[in-house]
């Protein structure tokens, strides 16, 4: 649990005027699970796709498992092990259940364009189906076997978003990034979800990174939390320090400055 | 979900490998075997004109296949594909006269020259989508024609360039009913090479980055990479369609190849259905069959009252260009994911036949 998986290094980040992340830092240890929640516009998002390789920031240093990440491209990192959900759902709407999870492990076969369509002469029937076993036990984990053949653009919201998380751990990634896992899911799928991370950081020992808005489950899941207000980071630690913070009451929690003044 | 309730009963899976085939069950698998093997026997009870439009079905079947992994599947578009189609054409023709190579080695090696051309091309177009992409395409399609009327070397210019017929084992394939096989056969191959083409790794990276390129580059696909790639494939599957036609009919001009051919590869793929493979062939089906049924079907005015003046039999050729933009333009209203989805509609309606689902 020492051990640092990735490193955040004076991350700034800017569009035009608009600074989206100024001098952000920080550093996820190994097998936790880490949350960054913040007001909307925070930069929580951004900071998120520094990390994937969507944005470049402007300044600073990405380490990811002591390499410096930073100017790799996005489906660079993924060989790396690191693997992502999106905010907006962002699944393969016309493949199936079962073909966007194994887009998943693209990067884990080896087949190009001219041994895979000689299927059964090459071993890419072979492979397949030995991933196919793999996805499969992904599958199952996230009880999804109902649905694998199931054109993914017709599911329901939580489905998709269940089918997305598949696709990111069919990676067999070292870290996943999950950009609100659970926006918009009610209180059963929510239970659910949570359920899910808790057991893809411990069973399959994937270091989770993650922006909830849900107070309730950060706080109860998560092992580390920062919080992000104008592209700045105001702290980061245990979930109660967190809480208690008077800052972060102001910028995010909602509570009034004349309270706080009473109760200090 | 629809093919899980689609699969007739007692049609279990027990291994991941079953799961996996080509076709959907082993009836269509069968069907499919008996059908090519019925095909087989064609030349003998068909008469040549039959023949002549069953090798055009395969030789445009073809190329459209490429063009449907390039724009149903990738989700790129491509005005250009008539002048691959055409520069196949001519490379096989180039590799057999100027180089002395045999034309079943010519066919592939014209294929593969094509892959390296359409790449060249497909190089700034990587970077770019939609209409604009369209453009940058066209600009291809107008830059081989030049080449085709200029390198008199490569085309022959304005005479054109003889083409050898195809000899293997011995047999010269100069005729309808022999060049048929040929025809069938690279067309079987070529049909079975895409279906595992996009069954497995790099097929999947098409459909992905066509669906949604964002998360597709998460995923580790290199865009640029795969849109190039998908750029070569379809020219070489142009090329190749272009390389069986120069030895059937043993002469090719440039003024086949041009952006009426690209429109018509895409006509043909929208027509059949974007992004299947079974519609790629049924849209080439459609759009070769679909004049010569006009035809008798506007002979027939000749000989009504109405139609037996010299106005109308002059006009008949001109009522047929009209019927087949008529006929075109009801399938986009009325169709427009193809026969294909069409054929899917129709198999749903007699599985669950009386209820509608």
């Amino acid at each position: 649990m020492t051990e640092s998986i990735l490193k955040i290094e004076q991350v700034s980040l800017a569009f035009g005027g608009v600074k989206a992340l100024s001098d952000v830092s920080f550093e996820v240890k190994k097998g936790s699970v880490f949350s960054i929640i913040g007001p909307n516009g925070a930069g929580k998002t951004s900071m998120l796709n520094c990390i994937s390789g969507r944005y470049q920031p402007n300044s600073g240093k990405i380490n990811f498992q002591g390499n410096d990440i930073t100017d790799l491209a996005p489906n660079d990192r993924a060989d790396l092990g690191m693997g992502r959900t999106f905010q907006n759902l962002a699944l393969f709407g016309h493949l199936s259940v079962l073909d966007n999870i194994m887009v998943g492990r693209h990067h884990l076969l080896k087949n190009n364009w001219l041994t895979g369509p000689l299927y059964w002469a090459s071993n890419a029937q072979k492979e397949e189906l030995e991933h196919r076993r793999k996805v499969e036990e992904v599958i199952d984990f996230l009880e999804i076997s109902h649905i694998r053949k199931s054109v993914a653009g017709t599911l329901s919201y939580g489905l998709r978003k269940r089918v997305e998380l598949a696709r990111a751990m069919a990676l067999n990634p070292k870290l996943i990034l999950l950009d609100e896992p659970m926006a918009g899911m009610n209180l059963e799928e929510k239970e659910d979800m949570a359920r899910y991370v808790l057991d893809l950081n411990e069973e399959f020992d994937i270091t989770v990174v993650m922006i909830e808005h849900d107070m309730g489950v950060v706080m109860d899941i998560s092992h580390e939390v920062m919080v992000l207000d104008f592209g700045k980071k105001l702290i980061c630690g245990l979930p109660d320090q967190v809480m208690a913070d008077p800052h972060v009451k102001r910028a995010y929690l909602g509570i009034e400055d004349e309270e706080i003044q009473e109760a200090s | 979900m629809s093919s899980l309730t689609l699969r007739p009963c007692g049609d279990f899976r027990t291994s991941y490998k079953q799961d996996n085939t080509i076709f959907e069950t082993k009836t269509i698998r069968r069907l499919a075997i008996i059908a090519i093997l019925v095909l087989c026997t064609a030349p003998a009870f068909v008469d040549g004109y039959v023949l002549t439009l069953c090798i055009q079905i395969a030789y445009l079947g073809i190329a459209a296949m490429g063009l449907n992994i390039l724009v149903g599947y990738t989700g790129q578009i491509s005005l250009g594909h008539g002048a691959f189609f055409g520069f196949g054409a001519f490379a096989s023709a180039w590799l057999n006269t100027s180089f002395q190579i045999p034309v079943f080695l010519s066919i592939p090696l014209a294929g593969f020259l094509t892959m390296a051309v359409g790449m060249m091309f497909g190089l700034p177009a990587a970077r770019i989508k939609g209409l604009y992409l369209a453009i940058a395409t066209l600009a291809s399609q107008f830059i081989i024609e030049d080449f085709f009327a200029r390198a008199d070397w490569f085309s022959g210019g304005s005479y054109g360039a003889a083409a050898e017929p195809l000899t293997m084992f011995g047999v010269v394939f100069d005729t309808d009913q022999s060049f048929y096989y040929v025809a069938l056969f690279a067309l079987v191959t070529m049909f079975i090479w895409a279906c595992n083409l996009l069954r497995s790794r790099d097929g999947r990276a098409f459909v992905a980055i066509r669906d949604h390129y964002l998360s597709a580059e998460i995923m580790g696909i290199k865009l640029n990479k795969y849109r190039l790639l998908s750029f070569g494939i379809s020219s070489f599957y142009a090329g190749i369609g272009g390389a069986l036609y120069a030895p059937y009919l043993g002469y090719v001009s440039a003024g086949g190849f041009t952006i009426f051919l690209s429109i018509q590869f895409l006509a043909m793929i929208i027509i059949g259905g974007l992004g299947s493979v079974k519609g790629t062939l049924m849209g080439v089906i459609f759009m070769v069959f679909l004049p010569e049924v006009l035809e008798s079907a506007v002979s027939v005015l000749k000989d009504t009252d109405w139609g037996n003046v010299p106005m109308v039999i002059d006009g008949l050729a001109y009522i047929k260009e009209m019927a087949i933009g008529l006929v075109i333009i009801g399938f986009l209203i009325f169709e427009p994911q193809g026969l294909a989805h069409r054929w899917a509609q129709i198999k749903n309606y007699w599985k669950f036949y009386p209820f509608s689902y």
